[in-house]
């Protein structure tokens, strides 16, 4: 008991006087509104007490930093001892222009790197693949072979600064390019850093960037986190991400709850298809959230998702290893609540966002540049965006103490709601038979598209403000810089394409794709043949043809 | 006759997984009592006019949110018109820069609807500008 019967006691009788008192005044001026809610439609009371965290045992749901259930951080020194990366996702036309802009957000403070691909990579196709029509270079950088990859990590050391990669169906190959890299600089793999994303149960759910069915997806993925445990032990094989099912349009809950889920399916596939213990690969899972708009949601979903997992790898799994009950996590701010008018509007929305990230305990994070809704961010965009974490960390003093909202009835309470309605979710899941039963349903597809529809009406008749699309709305448009990926890019990376295609050893690629397909049809670990494919110069959509090949192919069921 | 049902096909050329638009503008339209038929991610022009033309569509509504829209939206009208059937109004949506929207129009969308635009306003558009084919 958090609070002492007496005090309980005289609060409940406060309260009943002061509720006496609000109700005559609400009954003659009202309030702004009948109900008051979250960004996700979670109700909100007028007040806290002491009454609402009654139940609330200290030591079993807050506790320290460090110690279990890891409410209030994994690190005892939180960030006093460092503070979270700075890392910025960025990506743009060729391997040399990312290279560039990787560079020189090294020189402005930035901490991580992190890697977005344009289309056609992040789906498996070279560029000068029918698929790829207009899309290379547009949303990210295009990576055919291991020659752009050299480019891309040019005079990067890759013993020192980590590299994350959002890249799902084609992880493999990106990783084994990477891991290739590293080999060429003369790094061993034991001492390179960084994190894939893949993590297909959310493509299927959110983001919808698929290429095989569901259970090779898993198998692949299977195979990175035991290559990983034997030899890239600093590597993150998985981030287990409920940014994209956020942007999709689910309310925080759906975001914590299917985002965790996913997690545990990965955890039962790996035990299962690959005979390892939880501590043997757990420490090295890592998750990613997004930070919207709605300030104490956020962070009291990112306490919540430290405590769910922390009892749900110790008591689900029996992990043992501390590190094995550790969320880590990456956070983003909100895409989707950005907005293409008065873009500089976004400046700020991003700031607070990032606040409550801080506030939640993040590892690491990314702040949007006030033009993404647009396009790829523009140099002052995003040194804008950057220096905005910078400022949260090094002027204000909220990195000053650990987890400094611990305590608050509301940020407790919230916190406590959130974890139940996440188990909710969770428990209904494994009624259903687990994450990949429910998506074959289309559950979590479905829960998110009604929540999404929702939102969407909320907005159309003015009950939930979005400033400068619903209210305080401009006739002029305000606009911001874009920056444009001109045609050309298609056209120097098409002809960088073919020359290595001319150049290369055709007999050998032809041997390494063997061994890949090999592999596959044994169903042995794809990550060694796979780097050796790409050494050889095979191109991701020639290894990925492989894949779909002896695997199949998804299509989108198209709910909606 | 003029109470014949609108068949909209809602689509997303190119491989940007962004539906979130597109799902939402599939389900107002429903709701506004319109027949509809949404193909899902990652469809090629091709793919988008052989479902226009095998569902018999009214209107096609583009959905693309990557940078590619120049490209995929003009090969949608084309496609249409070598199939003999450019009376199908097309109409586009998503991250569209303004300095795009005459390209576009020039070669046969008909309308664009950028980030913000109250569902239905879509919806009285297509209600004004889009009549059932068999009635031309």
């Amino acid at each position: 008991m958090y609070f002492a019967k007496e005090v309980l006691e005289k609060c409940s009788d406060l309260r009943t006087q002061w509720e006496d008192e609000v109700r005559r005044l609400v009954n003659k001026k009202g309030e702004r509104k009948e109900v008051f809610t979250t960004v996700s439609n979670h109700e909100i009371k007028r007040l806290y007490t002491p009454e609402d965290i009654a139940d609330l045992d200290f030591e079993r749901d807050i506790g320290f930093p460090a110690q279990f259930p890891f409410t209030r951080g994994n690190q005892a020194t939180g960030y006093r001892g460092r503070l979270w990366t700075y890392r910025m996702f960025s990506g743009m036309g060729t391997a040399k222009d990312t290279n560039e802009r990787w560079h020189m957000l090294l020189r402005e403070g930035q901490t991580g790197l992190s890697t977005a691909f344009d289309f056609p990579t992040l789906m498996g196709y070279d560029t000068d693949s029918p698929k790829a029509l207009g899309e290379c270079g547009k949303c990210g950088v295009a990576i055919d072979t291991l020659e752009d990859f050299q480019v891309l990590v040019d005079k990067i050391p890759l013993d020192e600064v980590t590299t994350s990669m959002t890249i799902n169906p084609p992880a493999t190959v990106m990783w084994a390019m990477y891991c290739a890299c590293a080999e060429q600089q003369g790094v061993p793999l034991d001492k390179i850093g960084g994190t894939i994303q893949n993590d297909m149960l959310k493509e299927f759910i959110a983001q919808k960037t698929f290429m095989l069915p569901p259970e090779p997806s898993i198998k692949l993925i299977s195979d990175t986190v035991e290559f990983g445990a034997k030899y890239v032990p600093r590597w993150n094989t998985i981030s287990i991400s409920g940014y994209h099912i956020r942007e999709a349009g689910s309310t925080a809950i759906q975001e914590l709850a299917f985002t965790l889920r996913d997690g545990m399916a990965y955890v039962e596939d790996v035990m299962e298809r690959k005979g390892l213990h939880p501590d043997e690969f757990a420490p090295r899972l890592s998750f990613f959230f997004n930070s919207h708009i709605d300030f104490f949601e956020e962070l009291c979903k990112m306490r919540a998702a430290r405590r769910i997992w922390a009892k749900v790898m110790r008591e689900r799994y029996k992990a043992k290893n501390e590190r094995s009950w550790w969320m880590r996590f990456h956070t983003q701010t909100a895409g989707c609540s950005l907005t293409a008018q008065q873009p500089y509007n976004n400046v700020v929305r991003t700031a607070l966002e990032a606040l409550s990230a801080v506030m939640g305990g993040t590892q690491s994070l990314h702040t949007n540049s006030l033009d993404e809704v647009w396009c790829l961010p523009t140099d002052h965009a995003v040194q804008i965006a950057l220096r905005t974490q910078q400022i949260i960390a090094e002027e204000t003093g909220v990195a000053n103490t650990i987890d400094p909202l611990a305590g608050s009835y509301f940020v407790e309470k919230l916190t406590n709601e959130m974890e139940e309605q996440a188990w909710e979710y969770i428990e209904k899941i494994d009624s259903m038979g687990g994450m990949l039963a429910a998506i074959e349903q289309g559950y979590p597809q479905m829960e998110i598209a009604d929540a999404a529809y929702k939102f969407q009406q909320q907005l159309e008749s003015g009950e939930r403000v979005m400033v400068g699309v619903n209210k305080y709305v401009t006739e002029e448009m305000e606009e911001c810089p874009v920056l444009d990926i001109d045609e050309e890019v298609e056209q120097d990376q098409l002809r960088r394409l073919n020359e290595i295609k001319r150049k290369r050893d055709s007999k050998a690629v032809k041997r390494a794709l063997d061994n890949v397909r090999a592999a596959c049809k044994k169903g042995d670990n794809v990550m060694p043949p796979c780097i050796e494919a790409v050494k050889a110069l095979a191109t991701e959509q020639e290894i990925c043809d492989v894949y779909r090949e002896v695997y199949g192919q998804y299509q989108d069921p198209g709910l909606f | 006759m003029a109470d014949k049902t609108l068949r909209i096909l809602v689509a997303k050329p190119g491989l940007d997984g962004h539906d979130r638009g597109a799902r939402i503008l599939a389900r107002a339209f429903r709701d506004a009592g319109f027949e509809v038929v949404y193909t899902g991610c990652h469809q090629t022009p091709e793919q988008i006019v052989n479902a226009a033309l095998q569902e018999d569509v009214d209107c096609v509504g583009l959905s693309c949110l990557s940078g590619a829209h120049k490209v995929l939206f003009p090969r949608v009208v084309e496609l249409l018109k070598e199939q003999g059937a450019d009376d199908i109004v097309v109409v586009g949506g998503g991250i569209i820069p303004k300095q795009d929207m005459s390209y576009l129009r020039e070669r046969g969308i008909q309308e664009i609807f950028t980030p913000g635009t109250p569902l239905e306003e879509i919806i009285s558009w297509v209600r004004t500008h889009v009549t059932p084919r068999d009635e031309l």
